[in-house]
């Protein structure tokens, strides 16, 4: 709204914006689709996700405008992400510090002997421990 | 409606609107048509974060599903077809240039032009959807269903309830991606006809600026889509 009176020029100029990020973007698709045939074990995830985010940043700066937007949206745009953020941070946390909730590890139950000498006395058998019968399972514990 | 409140404008339509100028009128709260545009867009984007978020609770979903079971994720994506997901990258990037150039004919006064490319975009996002339906039907085929409807034979792990989990995040989550992309083509093609009309100017675009930005947000998602799902190992 801010560009009433639109010169010829920047007309041309917005326009050609669109077309050269328009082709970033399929740019990026084709290496990430490349990257995707090569193995570099746990890079490609990161490698994938990497070019994602470049490609979601140019869609976000240049096809909705942010780069030039009055820097309200822009924070609101930023903000939602830092949230889910947020989230996913707590998520991994979650996930790389639990370990008895990953079933890979109840297939083998960790055996009720004594903890290697040395061990932290931390108790990491927690699901294979048997509780007394007749105990009602706690809620939330759901296993399978 | 504002017959009980103090009229503050000389208001010749008797609605609650404001002629600005010869054609165009803001609502009587807002001082200005650049104000009533700035206060409209920043709810779109307060809504946009909600999608956001919305989407975003699935990615960490899956994200957690995926540590779970790491080798039955990786055999269950070999069973999409990374030749479609390419292409409705491609399509759904394709139609957010046509979106951006819509926009842009529309606030400069080309009413003709800003429909035809608005058509574009729900010509992609028609194929994008034929590309989906043609990759579902596969999947109902092959028995790679959500959850319990799962009935693939050959896995190689049996019995794991990783298989399922996959495919009930894949259609749960390109399913509702698939939904924004149904409703953004019906919300486009309302735009197209009153862009045809020439009811958008350099003065009032708010509409095709709005949507424009939810077609934007579909394709964001995609982007994130498409890797996750077709190409990680």
């Amino acid at each position: 709204m801010s560009t009433h009176h639109a010169h010829v020029t920047d007309e041309k100029a917005e326009a050609r914006s669109y077309l050269l990020t328009l082709l970033a973007l399929l740019f990026l698709t084709v290496i990430t689709v490349g990257a995707s045939y090569i193995d570099f074990g746990q890079g490609n995830v990161v490698i994938a996700l990497a070019i994602a985010t470049m490609k979601a940043t140019l869609v976000a700066l240049f096809f909705m405008h942010l780069a030039h937007d009055k820097p309200v949206n822009g924070l609101i745009a930023v903000a939602g992400f830092i949230f889910l953020g947020l989230f996913l941070m707590f998520d991994l946390l979650d996930i790389t510090t639990r370990r008895d909730a990953i079933p890979q590890n109840l297939h083998a139950p960790v055996v009720q002997t004594a903890t290697p000498a040395g061990a932290p006395a931390v108790p990491t058998a927690a699901p294979a421990a048997a509780p007394p019968a007749g105990t009602a399972p706690a809620p939330g514990a759901k296993k399978e | 409606m504002s017959t009980s409140t103090v009229d503050l404008h000389d208001d010749p339509h008797g609605d609650d609107s404001v002629v600005d100028d010869a054609h165009h009128h803001h609502q009587h709260h807002f001082t200005t048509m650049e104000q009533q545009f700035d206060t409209s867009k920043i709810g779109m984007w307060l809504f946009l974060v909600t999608e956001v978020l919305t989407f975003g609770g699935l990615f960490v979903g899956f994200g957690l599903m995926q540590n779970r079971y790491p080798q039955e994720f990786i055999e269950a994506h070999e069973h999409l077809q990374r030749l479609a997901g390419a292409s409705n990258t491609g399509i759904l990037l394709f139609s957010s240039y046509t979106m951006g150039m819509a926009v842009f004919a529309a606030k400069t006064n080309q009413g003709a032009k800003a429909a035809r490319y608005l058509w574009v975009t729900v010509g992609c996002a028609a194929i994008f959807m034929c590309v989906k339906a043609y990759e579902y039907t596969h999947k109902f085929e092959e028995g790679l269903l959500p959850g319990y409807f799962y009935h693939h034979k050959g896995d190689l792990i049996v019995g794991s309830h990783g298989y399922s989990t996959f495919f009930s995040f894949y259609f749960m989550m390109t399913g509702l991606h698939g939904l924004h992309v149904v409703i953004g083509a019906i919300l486009l093609g309302w735009l197209a006809i009153r862009a045809k009309r020439g009811e958008f100017s350099h003065e009032y675009y708010t509409p095709v600026d709005l949507i424009g930005l939810f077609w934007h947000l579909v394709d964001l998602v995609w982007i994130y889509l498409f890797p996750l799902y077709y190409l990680i190992k």
